[in-house]
Formats: structure tokens, sequence, C-alpha cells
């Protein structure tokens, strides 16, 4: 009986292991699928604000994960602002100054045209299984979607966030919510990502809710209008000249 | 004598002419010195509250420090070194670590700074023994100014997001065990200060600070890498504000002088050309043209003399009575961003009293000169005759 016992354990086990993947192969997976050789799209920034929301529009060209240029192009207060990433650099043109001024240290810890994002949650390029030990907690419903739990813990020291839980799409491989939390234990911000569209044969959702959960509102709305992957990007555009064109 | 004799005749023969144009400059006279008596006692209560709750007889900073850029506080930290901790052991340093945190009162987010202070330190008025605990609650202490920009009182919670040495974010709710009221807002707006063994434990950063404050025992002078910085240079911005409101002070009561002088030598004027017979009298009787231009000019001082004396019966029990229930600030005062109490107490010293009295003789001495000068150009038959000339 007690042999018996063992071996049916055994089996449940072995056939849970080779059910669910791993959970560093989850992410592996989820990487696989957002990243793209490069992109460019056109998104609407909805910063719901205490008094009211206002909509910036902006167009993105992005080179894997090390280069992008933003140029924002509405409302008329922000529009011919531009931003460029090179690597771990960012710098930031304002047409009203005609000024490039680089964003570093602890400036990038500061918001993003008032929104929820701060400009270090842009610039962190490093890939998730670099920073963080991955563990599979469990498979859990989101909006109807069946999605691998994660709990992801900091391995390194220079994380903004010591420990993150992030959901999975188990067959689109997209993640569909990620929740961040203070080395206390405490929930800061909550990402809900939606509208999961497959475009160019690969499944990416089009609406991220970024929401800072310690303060009221209804957080930051990301809409791509927009989207295409593997364009053909003009070198020049990832150069500080380009900043002032 | 004979100068001051005839003057004093002459003004008292004046009637409500001299009494109008004393009683203008002595009020002049009385507004001078209650106004430098409220910049002084302002300055005085200002330096020793600044000197109490927040500068010490001085403060060791580190190099990398700058109280008016908080992208520097994240940086500007290091330990303690031996001889260093031997200053706070005896009581003359006490450490303050800096950081810059975010508060959440009622769901709304705000930019705080947070200062760690040892609860039992002595040198800094802070009350911060209540900052003392034995549980794991984290208690704060607030201003009563922070107390109402984000409406708490003592007894609430709070919860605070900040990030360790790292850029890690960490996040607390902690209990606001006392709100304070001092007049030094440097101290008080947007400034929450947490037990500094927590706020080292929070940030990651044991034993170090970003300034200590010393106490009356401190010897002076730096120590490597923090530099001193003394009581004058901490006060160099309030002393620059209290100069630029003494000099926006001196405007006013200019003005009122200027109001004041300029009635004694229309006076002047006046009575020049309306005692011609007089002066070519005196010529006459053997005096010399500047020996009259004398006469003259020590009426006009007499003005002042008499002024002051007036001045000094009405202006005095007001100017001890101001001194004594002081002149109340308006609430909005406190939100200015400088040390000013709820009332402030003028101050007048003898030296302010001494500049009036001159300051007032002088001038009226001056404008009675002017014109009298005229007299030396008088031609003493002409004079005599009462020709106009």
């Amino acid at each position: 009986m007690k042999n018996t016992t063992i071996l049916i354990l055994s089996i449940l086990f072995l056939s849970a292991f080779s059910v669910s993947p791993g959970a560093d192969e989850i992410l592996k997976k989820v990487e696989e699928n957002m990243s793209s050789e490069n992109r460019v799209f056109e998104s609407e920034m909805i910063i719901h604000g205490r008094r009211g929301s206002r909509t910036i529009t902006s167009k993105t060209y992005s080179v894997g994960d090390k280069q992008s240029f933003t140029e924002y192009l509405s409302p008329p207060r922000e529009a011919g602002t531009k931003m460029l990433k090179l690597e771990s650099q960012l710098w930031i043109y304002s047409p009203s100054t005609d000024r490039t001024i680089q964003i570093s240290g602890h400036l990038l810890r500061q918001s993003v045209m008032g929104s929820d994002l701060s400009y270090e949650d842009m610039m962190d390029d490093r890939k998730l299984t670099e920073i963080y030990s991955a563990r599979l907690i469990g498979e859990e419903k989101v909006d109807e979607r069946n999605t691998y739990a994660l709990e992801l813990t900091a391995k390194v020291e220079d994380v903004a966030y010591h420990r993150r839980k992030v959901w999975v799409d188990t067959e689109r491989f997209v993640p569909l919510r990620e929740e961040l939390y203070a080395k206390s234990g405490q929930l800061l911000k909550r990402t809900t990502l939606s509208d999961v569209q497959k475009i160019d044969g690969r499944w990416f959702p089009t609406v991220v809710v970024f929401k800072d959960m310690l303060k009221q509102g209804d957080g930051t709305e990301f809409r791509m209008t927009s989207i295409q992957f593997d364009q053909e990007i003009p070198e020049y555009l990832f150069t500080k000249a380009a900043l002032k064109q | 004598m004979l100068a001051f004799k005839l003057a004093f005749k002459n003004i008292f023969g004046a009637g409500f002419r001299t009494f109008l144009n004393i009683a203008v400059l002595s009020f002049a006279f009385v507004i001078i010195i209650w106004h430098n008596g409220v910049i002084d006692g302002w300055n005085q209560q200002a330096r020793r509250d600044t000197i109490e709750w927040e500068i010490g007889q001085g403060q060791l900073w580190h190099p990398d420090f700058d109280p008016l850029d908080y992208l520097s506080y994240p940086d500007a930290h290091a330990p303690l070194s031996a001889p260093i901790k031997a200053l706070v052991d005896e009581g003359q340093l006490a450490p303050i670590l800096i950081t810059q945190a975010s508060a959440f009162p009622q769901g709304r987010m705000q930019g705080v700074i947070l200062k760690g202070i040892s609860p039992q330190q002595h040198i800094l008025k802070i009350p911060s023994s209540k900052l003392e605990t034995s549980g794991d609650e984290a208690p704060a202490l607030i201003g009563t100014r922070m107390a109402k920009d984000i409406k708490m009182k003592e007894g609430d919670q709070l919860l605070l997001r900040w990030r360790d040495k790292n850029g890690t974010f960490d996040a607390l709710e902690i209990t606001i065990a006392g709100v304070f009221n001092c007049n030094v807002p440097t101290i008080d707006g947007g400034q929450i200060w947490l037990p500094l063994e927590r706020l080292r434990e929070m940030t990651g950063l044991p034993g170090e600070a970003t300034i200590l404050v010393a106490g009356d025992g401190y010897g002076g002078g730096g120590q490597p890498p923090w530099i001193f910085k003394n009581q004058d240079y901490l006060l160099a911005d309030l002393d620059m504000i209290i100069q630029s409101k003494k000099g926006g002070g001196a405007i006013i009561y200019g003005l009122l002088l200027i109001i004041a002088l300029l009635a004694i030598f229309d006076t002047q004027v006046l009575s020049i050309f309306r005692r011609q017979k007089e002066i070519g009298t005196y010529i006459a009787l053997g005096m010399t043209r500047w020996q009259v231009v004398g006469i003259f000019t020590v009426e006009g001082s007499v003005y002042s003399i008499l002024a002051i004396l007036l001045g000094a019966l009405y202006g005095g029990p007001l100017l001890w009575y101001s001194a004594k229930v002081g002149w109340a600030m308006p609430a909005a005062s406190t939100d200015m961003g400088i040390s000013i109490a709820e009332r402030i107490y003028p101050v007048y010293g003898v030296g302010l009293i001494l500049f009036t009295v001159l300051l007032v003789v002088l001038t009226a001495t001056i404008v009675s000169f002017l014109p009298a000068r005229k007299i030396a150009r008088l031609n003493p038959t002409d004079a005599l005759k009462g020709k106009v000339q």
C-alpha cells in the first residue's frame, strides 16, 4: 500500500512537472514573444489625474532593448519633444528651449510627463531572468484566460522592485498582469495588459495600464494605436543629432 | 546760547504751525524706532529659534550635501569615524541622516524629506524623545505645518515609500508619535523625523549620517570628510532676509521723514521771507551774516529736539506696550518659509534710539540750513527796509 502511494505521488509529480514548463522557461518564452529585432509603433499615453485626464501621443522607433527614439506628437505643449535612449543613457530634447539635456543619476527616478512611469522604468533593459529568480507558484485565471503565476525575487541588489508577481497566458505566453512589491511586501504597482492581438505572427498586448497602488486615481493607460515589427529604421535616428531635426 | 534762546522764542511764537511740524516729525521718529525695533526683535527671535531648533552651534556636512538640491541627498552620507562617534557619545554632536521619500496621505502622493535623529539627543529642541519605542511600530514626528499640509494628527498612520541605498523600493506605515510647534519652517514643512537607527535600517546605511549638529561643547572645525559650517554661514540667508526687510521698511519711514522735513523746510523758507527786517536788525546790531544763518539753522534743529521730546512723551508708553504684548503675525506668514514667531516682540536697543535721534536732528538741521544760506547773500540795508530780494 505504501509503495503504491509513493508510485502514484511520483507519477502525479512527474506528470505535473512535464505539463507545466519551468518558471525560467516561461519567462524565456515571454521574452521571445515580446522582443523583436526592431519595432515602430504609435501610441497614446492617457494619464488619469485627480483633476481629469490628458492624452499624450507619440511615435517610437526601437531596436532591441538598447536603442529607442520617441517623438511626442500631441498635445501642442509636448509636441516636438524627443527622447533618445542609447544603452543606459537618455537624452531629452525640448523644442521650447531648443536644448538637449541628459537625464541621469537620480533624475531618472522622476516621473515621465506626470505619468505613473519613471524614466528608470523605461531604462531598465536587463532581462528579467538576469536579475530575478523565478518560481512558478500556480495557475490562475486572469480575464478568463489561463495563466501561469510566477513569483520573481531579486537576485541582484540594484533593482527597483525586490519582488514581482507575473501572470503569463499559458497559450500565448503574453503577460496579462504584473504586480511590483516593496521589500516589506507592500504592493506598490500593478500593470494590467489587455487587448492581446496577433501582429505579424506574434501575440502582443496593445493596452497596458500602469497603476500606482499607493495613490488614488486610475493610473496611466498606454495604448498602441499601430505597431510594426522588423522594419527598416534609418541608423541616424539613434544619434543625438536626430533630436534637433 | 543766544541762538537757542531766540530759536525757542521764535518757535513757540509760531504757535499751531510749530505744533504741526513737531507732531509730524515726532511721528516719523516714533515709527522709525518701532519699525526697526520690530525687525530687530524678529531677527533676535529668528536667530535664537534657528540655533535652538536647527543649526545648534554649527553643523558638519557631508561634502556632497546640498540642502537646496534634494537630488544630492542619496549620495550625501558617510559612516562616522571613531573620533566622531566619541563626540556623539559625549553629546557634543548629533548625527542626522537625510533621505528623500514619498508619503501617501489620503491617497495623495507627496514628496517628503525623511530625517533620522537620535531620540536621546539634547542638542536640538526637537522633542526627539517621543521617538523612543520598544515595539515594532515606526514612530515619527512632524511639525504643525506638515501636520496641516497632510491633515494628520498624533496617533494617525501614514504610508511612506522610499528607496534604499541600492535604489530598491520599500514601503512602511509609520505612526505619528507627536506634532511639535516651532517657528523654524526649515525643519517642519515637508519633513518627517524618524528614529535615526530606524532610518539607517530602512535605507541600508548602518552607522551613517548626512550631517552632524554641533552642541555647546563642540570645539569647531571640520573632521574629514565632514565640512564644518559655522553659525554665520548657516544664518546668512536669514541675515539677508532681515536686511532686505530693513531696506523695504526704510523706504516707508524715509517717505514719512521726508514729509516732516519738507514741512520744516517750508517753514524755514517762509520765516526767512517774512523776517527780513529782523535779519537786517541782527546784522545792524553787529552780528555776522553766518551768525544769523546759525540762528535760523538752530531754529530748525530745535524742531527736531522738540519732536524727539514729544515723541518720547507719547511714543515711550506706546513702544513699551508694544514690546510687552508683541505684534501678532498673520497666520499666512508661517508659510513664508522663514522663521517668524506667531508674535514678534520688538527690541529697542540703545544703539537704535541714538541712531534715530541723530538721524532726526541731523536731517532737520540740514533742511533748516539749506534755506538759511540765503541770508548770507542778503543786503542788510534792503533787509532792514523789508525789500523783497
